[in-house]
């Protein structure tokens, strides 16, 4: 069993690196969001040091959407979504390997780029430290409630807006604490221990029960 | 006639395939109204009927693959998913990933396939020798033609030992040479004691031991 749920993460990563731009695409997408927003709220450098962890979550959380989508649909497209239920290992734990692939070859890019996205936000070193330990403990939430979406929605042609309506209410909790979480490092007496407790327990949470939810939906299909 | 060799254990130790009372809904029509039939180790089905007489759909069901308005299926006292892990299942998506090549996309399905406590299948290069794809091994699957897809697709059905094949239209694509040598295959996966059940127009290349005709009734 372990060994296809290796196989799976390996298959995973190699289409993940043949495919090239994916990853590229997310990390550019999320530039792009930090970028544009001192053109919206104007360039106060002080102000921008205020709300910069609350900006580079929103942007983690929308370029995590963009490349979910497609997390089952290729699959279900060429048949292997057939086979995988054939398989001797359990589609929970498949949609657990394929997350597992996701995080690594999408989110582990943004989680890696936000501190130097967070100097364009005038942010210091401990805020910029403590938004990327925020996005590494809180981005695996973000991808298994993500993956419960591509699972409802795969059979929808173009679902990739069905799944963010479907996604993102239920991606505020994280957001809350994860921005809580990273702004807590800058503010006097702010609660960084049970923030960050938080925002771990939520990532806990999502990957025991996420993959049960999104197979379910990959049944019904 | 020559038996291709098989690895590990030569036979399978199969119970019967037995199907009760079938009906199976797509879309709120009932597709498939109460089909029985049963096949002991070693027996083969081919279902024939018009287009739309529900064939893709039997194999769908006894796949696991859809779920039964009625009726039951069971692969000896193994039923659902229980069965469902010593299916091989083939329809006309192949399940083959276009930027991965031949030999990644076949070993990946060998590890997903493999039977955890049983036999393994062939090895990758004894398979793809088998379906004639050997100098095609390091080549992306993108870059084949339908008839080299369908033989990756067939030589699945080698790299992990399942007993009972459910094919749709397994001949599809392929040329005069490689249904020959598929028909080899199929004939001795059924002496080995395998089940067969294939959906099809064509004639197969072997005899099958019956014939289910969905177009005048669910029996066999």
């Amino acid at each position: 069993m372990s060994a296809a749920f290796v196989a799976l993460f390996l298959r995973e990563m190699r289409i993940a690196g043949r495919v090239g731009g994916s990853t590229l695409m997310g990390v550019a997408f999320f530039l792009c969001l930090v970028a544009i927003t001192p053109f919206a709220v104007g360039p106060d450098p002080k102000l921008l040091a205020r709300i910069g962890p609350a900006i580079l979550w929103i942007s983690a959380l929308l370029a995590t959407l963009l490349g979910l989508d497609r997390l089952f649909q290729a699959d279900a497209e060429e048949g292997s979504l057939d086979q995988l239920y054939l398989a001797s290992l359990p589609l929970e734990l498949a949609v657990v390997a394929k997350c597992a692939a996701h995080w690594v070859s999408a989110e582990l890019p943004l989680v890696l780029a936000a501190p130097f996205l967070g100097l364009m936000l005038d942010q210091e070193a401990g805020a910029l430290l403590a938004v990327t330990a925020s996005l590494l403990v809180g981005s695996p939430a973000l991808t298994l409630i993500g993956a419960m979406g591509a699972a409802a929605t795969v059979s929808v042609r173009r679902g990739g807006l069905l799944m963010a309506l479907l996604v993102l209410p239920l991606a505020i909790p994280v957001l809350i604490f994860g921005v809580s979480a990273a702004s807590a490092a800058t503010a006097v007496d702010a609660p960084l221990v049970a923030s960050f407790a938080i925002l771990a327990a939520l990532a806990l949470a999502a990957l025991a029960l996420c993959p049960f939810a999104a197979a379910a939906m990959l049944r019904q299909l | 006639m020559q038996t291709p060799q098989m690895s590990g254990s030569e036979l399978f130790a199969v119970s019967p395939l037995v199907v009760e009372a079938l009906c199976v809904e797509r879309g709120r029509r009932l597709v498939l109204e109460n089909v029985a039939f049963s096949l002991a180790s070693g027996e083969s089905l081919r279902v024939i009927g018009r287009n739309g007489a529900g064939k893709s759909t039997l194999l769908r069901a006894l796949a696991g693959l859809l779920p039964l308005r009625s009726g039951r299926i069971r692969l000896g006292s193994a039923e659902g998913e229980d069965a469902s892990i010593a299916t091989h299942y083939l329809a006309h998506a192949d399940g083959l990933r276009a930027v991965l090549t031949v030999s990644e996309n076949l070993q990946f399905w060998r590890a997903m396939l493999a039977d955890p406590g049983g036999a393994d299948g062939l090895s990758l290069s004894e398979a793809l020798a088998r379906v004639g794809l050997a100098p095609l091994a390091e080549a992306p699957v993108g870059a084949l033609s339908a008839g080299q897809k369908r033989r990756i697709a067939l030589a699945r059905l080698f790299v992990a030992r399942r007993p009972l094949w459910l094919l749709d239209e397994p001949l599809t694509a392929l040329d005069q040479r490689a249904r020959d040598q598929f028909a080899q295959a199929m004939r001795a996966h059924c002496e080995a004691g395998g089940i067969l059940v294939a959906a099809t127009h064509e004639p197969l290349g072997f005899e099958t031991t019956r014939t289910l005709d969905l177009d005048v009734g669910g029996r066999a």
